[in-house]
């Protein structure tokens, strides 16, 4: 596949906190093929961003984008049906729909504490499905 | 019997509400009494429970935190405070003498006769009848909130294809949601055109999923005789009319609205609270106290916020001021007379500002106040007096806010000041980007004035 | 027309093949329907009524102005005149036996600058042709005292202290308990498919009867065509309704109407039960019997119409819309030989050539308020038509009303939370409904969410179910003993909830 330069210029909105700064981005694709990009762009020049995490955004952005899955999982026995999980750091957006439908897939047995592991490694991503609500057995 | 503070409604401005209350007595001498929130739900909480999402207590805890984590934070300085919480609880009535009746299963019909009370119900959706959008109605018309709460409280899903009404937060919130439990959304339409939500929504919620965004477009018809088949859709004009000729149709069983939220007051109405038609919430001074003295009001209950963290900034305002009230009632005060309760100086806007809080003010207190403009406005200065804050953008869907020292308001001459937004207007100097000010072109755009008390 | 000959009770003797038996058979569970029921309820009969709905009253019924006209808009020549004055007499008993929810608030037809006063005296003259009751013409003065929203404009008014307000879907419900209690079968969800020589074959089963009453509303016609009658038609005319917050609670205290039009009463401003006010009906003729859409036109249309009465009604006080259609009988019969009855869409109530086949046919308004003497009229022909008619020693005329939360005083409220914990859990706040009364509700025939709501109010209010409809769901799904997801809004096809995100199984 042939490699070509390929220079980008592109607007993102820092979702890393409500404010939503908009980032202006000048890159430079160095190595681009294919599938994807082979190694780390070269920012030419980067400004809109507020504080250090929204550079760091744009950077992972361009390289690879990850969010954090939230999704809900069965209880069993439990106060409530359902038990609210996280992963326990954002994880690669290629992969986030179908982890989402794997974590659809678990249940646990109340009671749960936040901060509880459900899932370790999850999909070789690195990441912990994680429990983020105390819930009690149902009472009766 | 001692008579308690009352905080109605446990949701996070509830919840921190007290805490600050608590808080602020034991900085305090004395003995002060016990506060009581009371919820109408079986968990505390409030609508965190259902927002499973993260984006919460950045500014608080440094973390980004899911609706629960953060309500579990919360609730866990709650609990160690000992504060009495009363849950599965509705408050039925509340009087102008602070008369509160509540309903529960386990304890009945009680009454309480509280030294203060502050109302932190929170708000509510705004449902497909108040906008009136024509077309049948069968099932599978839903505001988002309650179809995050089927989702994420319950475990089902309300739709497989579905066209999102309205671009708040929730709604957005749900087009990922729905996405990642299966459903296909299909569009998400907004009536004005700028997007109701926060931009950051925009991206991850929509963008991520290649979800389309249609401003200046609604539903002009729902046809389905059970359950919805398909929706038209039309481009609108700057009246909100639809443009003949732009329509088109998708098919979808469902519906959700994102149109809007309106604070929930129904309990302080009957207790004669005034009510700001504009926000729907209260009328307050500069320490939060509505119209009936010893009555607060406080969080969405009071004007709908884009974030909890600012939310929480206010609750703990609220609690420091409730607690100097109850203080100063109490008579155990070193601090008596600081507060100055329902000031009799008002602040006015014009129609570009849709809402200021607070209402009223002393001009003897340093005042944040909280507002939101009508329509996206560029390059904008609040000027009062010799006080000046430059704002580059205002927009509607995010909530603004700006703190007057005190000082600014004890060089008021005359009867009111005006807190002037002008809008600077951008000239293009030849081929270069960098614009320029210039003074003689100000235009006056929004316009916040404060009148003084005439002397009676 | 009566060749057939009079049938006993007692003719029928086998049951092969038959799914029932009955005396009497009432397709239709609108308010005509069940005040038949109930009326039919008090002799010695089998009797079955037959709702295609999943719910009585889910129609006509359930979708219209609630109002018990005093009797002033046409002559009592006509036969549905004639039973509107009796049935608003008749309104006075229900009350006491059954409790409806009944208010007689009167009504005012009002008369703006630039139109003829003297229509007033017409309509006065008509209503007291009819019986009504005190009818008086008030001056601009007297109108204002007691109306002082009423525009400036209106210049004069006839005021009819008889019209009322009623919830019809409660007064079906009402009707239905009480038609239950004294021995009539219910069955909802159940469409008649065919009927041939007395023998009823519906979806779900096939019934022997000697009588069938055909009280079909806007689906008359077809049933009537089942028996080989084609001689009328029913055409759906839509109305449209709009009601309003309950922060208008006290605005307006009558009814309000214009000066009629020549196939409506006009729109109108009603001070509903609940303290809402209401403000419509539009009238259009449509094709589609089910069309139940609302329009962005009429909406304007009828806010315009009613801010000349009562300027102080706006569009920003809308909480609901909802539209109704009236079931319009047209004959068939070329228009010169058609009768004044059938020229003025009169209510078709006959025994027909087919033996033991009784049409109820063109009940549009005002067949809510003549629905009780409607009821009176068909147990007399069916008495002409021969059915002997033994009065029931155990017919019980009077219901135990049913308690409302948001009716109890402190005292009463302690009291029943007491015994029943369920009273103080409130699940629908904006109209303060418990999750007792819900379960009563569904107790008493509620099996979907809109049932749950005509029943109890719950999600009629300014949130519009957003905050109860997840647990009414819930409930009616434990209730039920089915899964949330069988739950509909209004019936088969409207289910709610489409899947489960998980792979749980039922306990």
């Amino acid at each position: 596949m042939d490699r070509k330069e390929v220079t980008s210029l592109k607007e993102f909105i820092c979702i890393i906190c409500p404010v939503g700064c908009k980032i202006k981005v000048d890159f430079e694709l160095s190595s681009l093929s294919a599938s994807g990009f082979a190694s780390a762009p070269a920012i030419k020049s980067i400004h809109g961003f507020r504080c250090q995490r929204g550079e760091k955004y744009v950077q992972e952005e361009i390289i690879n984008p990850k969010r954090t899955l939230t999704s809900v999982v069965s209880l069993k026995n439990g106060e409530m049906p359902m038990c609210p999980v996280r992963t326990s750091v954002p994880i690669s957006k290629d992969i986030l729909e179908e982890m989402t439908r794997n974590v659809s897939q678990l249940s646990v047995e109340a009671p749960v504490k936040i901060g509880e592991v459900l899932v370790k490694n999850i999909m070789g991503s690195g990441a912990d499905i994680v429990v983020t609500r105390d819930l009690n057995r149902m009472i009766n | 019997m001692e008579k308690p503070i009352i905080v109605i409604g446990a949701g996070p401005a509830g919840l921190q509400v007290a805490i600050s209350i608590v808080k602020n007595f034991q900085n305090k001498e004395g003995f002060f009494p016990p506060v009581i929130v009371i919820d109408r739900e079986k968990h505390a909480g409030g609508i965190l429970n259902q927002c499973i999402h993260t984006g919460f207590g950045l500014a608080e805890y440094k973390e980004e935190l899911t609706g629960p984590e953060y309500a579990s934070r919360v609730l866990q300085e709650f609990r160690q405070l000992g504060i009495e919480l009363r849950l599965s609880t509705t408050v039925i009535r509340v009087d102008e003498n602070k008369m509160v009746t509540t309903l529960s299963p386990h304890r009945g019909l009680e009454k309480i006769n509280a030294l203060a009370i502050i109302f932190t119900t929170g708000c509510r959706e705004r449902a497909r009848g108040v906008i009136h959008i024509p077309g049948d109605r069968p099932a599978g018309i839903y505001t988002a909130g309650l179809a995050q709460k089927f989702i994420n409280i319950d475990g089902y899903l309300p739709g497989k294809r579905v066209v999102i009404l309205g671009s708040g937060d929730i709604g957005l919130i749900m087009a990922r949601r729905l996405t990642f439990q299966g459903a296909k959304v299909l569009a998400v339409l907004e009536a004005n055109n700028f997007v109701g939500g926060l931009a950051r929504n925009v991206v991850q919620c929509l963008d991520d999923f290649n979800i389309p965004l249609y401003l200046s477009h609604t539903i002009t018809d729902i046809i389905g005789k059970n359950r919805v088949e398909k929706v038209k859709i039309s481009r609108v004009d700057e009246n909100m009319r639809p443009v003949w000729g732009s329509e088109f149709e998708l098919a979808c069983d469902t519906i959700l609205l994102s149109i809007g939220l309106i604070p929930e007051n129904e309990l302080a109405e009957m207790a004669g609270v005034k009510l700001d038609p504009s926000t729907n919430g209260a009328v307050i001074d500069e320490n939060y106290m509505t119209s009936i003295k010893g009555i607060f009001a406080c969080g969405n209950a009071l004007h709908v916020h884009d974030l909890v963290d600012k939310l929480a900034v206010e609750a703990k305002e609220v609690g420091k001021n409730v607690a100097e009230y109850v203080d100063l009632s109490i008579g155990n005060s070193s601090t008596k007379g600081s507060l100055e309760f329902n000031a009799g100086t008002s602040v006015n806007i014009d129609e570009n500002i849709r809402y200021i809080l607070p209402h009223k003010i002393s001009g003897k207190k340093t005042v944040k106040f909280h507002f939101r403009v009508r329509k996206p406005l560029n390059d904008v200065t609040l000027r009062m007096g010799n006080f000046q804050k430059r704002f580059p953008y205002l927009l509607p869907n995010e909530m603004s806010s700006v703190t007057i020292p005190a000082e600014y308001f004890e060089r008021i001459d005359g009867d009111y000041l005006e807190l002037l937004a002008v809008k600077g207007v951008k000239k293009v100097k030849g081929k270069e980007e960098d614009s320029e000010l210039i003074q003689s072109q100000i235009v006056r755009e929004v316009k916040i004035w404060i009148e003084k008390k005439l002397p009676v | 027309m009566k060749e057939h000959n009079p049938v006993k009770s007692n003719t029928y003797k086998s049951s092969q093949n038959f799914d029932g038996e009955y005396e009497v058979i009432i397709i239709g569970g609108g308010v005509v329907g069940t005040s038949i029921a109930r009326e039919f309820s008090r002799y010695n009969l089998r009797i079955s009524l037959i709702e295609k709905e999943d719910e009585l009253s889910f129609g006509v019924s359930k979708a219209n102005s609630g109002i018990v006209h005093a009797g002033i808009h046409s002559r009592a020549a006509l036969l549905k005149e004639k039973l509107c004055a009796r049935g608003n007499f008749l309104y006075n008993q229900l009350k006491s036996e059954l409790g409806i929810p009944f208010k007689r608030v009167g009504e005012l037809l009002v008369v703006k600058e630039g139109e003829d006063v003297n229509e007033l005296l017409k309509f006065k003259s008509m209503g007291e042709e009819n019986g009504v009751p005190g009818l008086k013409i008030l001056s601009r003065e007297e109108i204002r005292e007691i109306e002082p929203a009423l525009s400036k404009e209106i210049i004069a008014a006839l005021y009819a202290p008889s019209a009322g307000v009623v919830n019809p879907y409660e007064l079906v419900y009402l009707l239905a308990q009480n038609a239950i209690k004294n021995g009539v079968e219910i069955k909802t969800g159940e469409e008649v498919i065919s009927i041939n020589d007395r023998i009823v074959q519906t979806t779900k089963g096939k019934y022997k009867t000697q009588f069938i009453i055909n009280a079909a509303g806007l689906f008359a016609d077809r049933i009537s065509n089942m028996v080989g009658i084609f001689d009328f038609k029913i055409v759906p005319r839509k109305g449209e309704e709009y009601l309003l917050d309950k922060k208008l609670r006290g605005l307006v205290s009558h009814i309000i109407f214009p000066l009629p039009s020549k196939n409506s009463k006009g729109t109108l401003v009603i001070p509903t039960l609940d303290g809402t006010i209401m403000v419509g009906p539009s009238a259009h003729e449509i094709e589609n019997k089910y069309d139940l859409k609302t329009s962005d036109d009429v909406c304007w249309q009828i806010f315009e119409k009613a801010r000349q009465m009562i300027p102080a009604i706006h569009s920003k006080h809308l909480i609901s819309t909802f539209a109704g259609n009236r079931p319009v009988p047209v004959s068939l019969k070329p228009i010169s030989e058609r009768t004044p009855a059938e020229l003025n869409e009169d209510f078709i109530i006959n025994a027909t050539p087919v033996p033991g086949f009784i049409n109820v046919v063109g009940i549009q308004s005002p067949g809510l308020t003549a629905a009780p003497a409607i009821a009176e009229r068909v147990v007399e022909i069916v008495k002409e038509e021969g059915l002997e008619l033994i009065p029931s020693q155990s017919f019980v005329a009077h219901l135990t009303p049913t308690k409302k939360l948001r009716e109890m005083s402190d005292l009463e409220l302690e009291k029943e939370v007491r015994e029943n914990p369920d009273y103080g859990k409130i699940v629908c706040r904006c109209e303060m409904v418990s999750e007792g009364e819900m379960k009563q509700a569904i107790a008493s025939g509620a099996k979907t969410l809109d049932g749950v709501k005509f029943r109890t109010r719950a999600g009629m209010g300014r949130c519009q179910g957003g905050f109860c409809s997840f647990r009414t769901i819930e409930i009616l799904a434990e209730e039920l003993n089915v899964s949330p997801l069988e739950i509909t809004k209004k019936g088969a096809g409207s289910n709610i909830l489409v899947a489960d995100i998980t792979h749980r199984k039922s306990n």
